[in-house]
């Protein structure tokens, strides 16, 4: 469970069936803005499977700048919803630099 | 609270299909069913798969008939009233912000039985932008059909790591000090932005208002007349 | 990496997860819907319907996300989901392949001898 303003980071993981984190938002940190509730996990009702149990979506905020290599506007932001079962706590270091 | 109904946009990418018209937001139900479509394999298996399953019970003729009438009946004039009385009932827009549904129920506006909906306002110097990188999800139930564009792969892949220079494509120019925000939906929740209302329009009424609202201003690639 | 090969460039790369490969334009023209996409979207809508219940639109999804990339890339829009419709009906026991085919070249035969 995360709270809002958590920093988490999403998983690296490559999974063979259906899959909803995109590749780009793969192993990059952002912050919860808000829990969106308790969904079936489409990774199974893909297969006709029930979905069960629910699991918490999070509405996750990256910065541009950290996704993107060069991007030109600090203060760009992307938002994407997210399973809890892709995210880990992360900590952002001193520096502003992610871990 | 769970959502496993409908759906909205699956999938992605270029519609091929014949068709040199200009833009239209609209499409008239009797002008299209007159039209004699080039007959091809697909429109057999269409065909063919309906009749089957009209005969196995599974919906009737009327149930297609009545859901293409709905379909058609979902534009985006809908998404411009929820806009303009959003900008002139801070009760209105209060309860689109925290619990959109029933709001929009209450213009008369069913939404019964589609996905979790979340409004996005526009203001206080941010500027959504929206995109479905995986596939093709969008606020139908509020807007009616995307256009091609939204469905393409490039603009999937482009506005989520260029958005400035996809917005200046679509005519948007932004400046360096607004933050725009990029929302992919990934998940069940669909998307309604809220435009910032142009300078210059204070006396219009919500009537008026709604006349000024573009459906690319509730996607994020447009903007309105008058503003910033 | 060429436009055409997304997964040029990590191997990881499904093709319909398409965010941040550089693209070319975006292509704004729009055209009004025809019958046949409209009966096409109105067969998944009611086939998804929590009343009917045939299949998930998460199982369109995977399923059209597994075409070959031809198909992915070719296939107009709604001829997609045509084809993951039948492949999921026929999936969920709801159609048989057979039938459809049976259908198919009924139809094939009524249109030859002029009628539809």
């Amino acid at each position: 469970m995360f709270a809002d303003g958590t920093l988490v980071r999403v998983l690296d993981h490559t999974i063979f069936g259906h899959c909803r984190t995109p590749l780009y938002l793969k192993g990059k940190v952002g912050e919860v803005v808000s829990l969106t509730g308790a969904w079936r996990n489409p990774e199974t009702l893909a297969y006709h499977k029930p979905g069960l149990p629910l699991r918490r979506l999070y509405r996750v905020r990256f910065r541009q700048a950290d996704l993107w290599d060069g991007y030109p506007n600090a203060g760009d932001t992307l938002e994407a919803d997210l399973y809890e079962h892709w995210l880990a706590p992360a900590e952002r270091a001193a520096t502003g630099d992610l871990s | 609270m769970m959502s496993s109904h409908d759906h909205d946009d699956h999938d992605h990418d270029h519609d091929h299909d014949h068709g040199d018209h200009d833009h239209h937001d609209h499409v008239h139900p009797h002008a299209a069913i007159e039209d004699h479509d080039t007959v091809t394999e697909f429109h057999l298996l269409e065909q063919a798969m309906r009749e089957l399953l009209i005969e196995a019970g599974v919906f009737s003729a009327a149930d297609i008939q009545r859901q293409i009438e709905r379909q058609e009946m979902r534009t985006p004039a809908m998404g411009a009233r929820i806009v303009a009385k959003a900008w002139t009932d801070p009760g209105f827009r209060a309860e689109l912000l925290s619990n959109p549904k029933p709001a929009i129920t209450a213009l008369g506006i069913d939404v019964a039985n589609t996905p979790a909906l979340q409004v996005l306002e526009n203001r206080d110097g941010v500027h959504h932008v929206v995109v479905c990188t995986l596939c093709s999800c969008y606020p139908r139930m509020i807007l009616g059909i995307p256009p091609a564009w939204y469905k393409s792969r490039e603009y999937r892949a482009r506005v989520v790591r260029e958005p400035r220079v996809v917005l200046e494509e679509f005519g948007v120019s932004l400046p360096d000090s607004t933050e725009i925000r990029v929302v992919d939906s990934t998940a069940d929740l669909r998307y309604l932005v809220i435009p910032e209302r142009p300078a210059g329009t204070e006396h219009l009424d919500e009537e008026a208002l709604a006349a000024i609202v573009s459906r690319d201003s509730m996607i994020g690639t447009g903007l309105l007349a008058g503003a910033a | 990496m060429t436009v055409t090969d997304p997964v040029a460039g990590d191997p990881t790369r499904r093709q319909h997860d398409l965010g941040g490969l550089e693209l070319g334009p975006i292509d704004r023209h729009e055209h009004p819907r025809t019958l046949f996409e409209m009966r096409v979207d109105a067969m998944l809508m009611l086939l998804t319907h929590p009343g009917c219940g045939a299949f998930k639109v998460d199982a369109m999804r995977r399923a059209v996300e597994n075409y070959s990339r031809l198909d992915y890339e070719q296939l107009p829009y709604y001829q997609r989901w045509l084809k993951a419709i039948r492949q999921l009906l026929v999936e969920q026991g709801v159609l048989t392949d057979e039938a459809i085919e049976e259908r198919l070249a009924l139809i094939r035969t009524r249109l030859e001898s002029g009628g539809q």
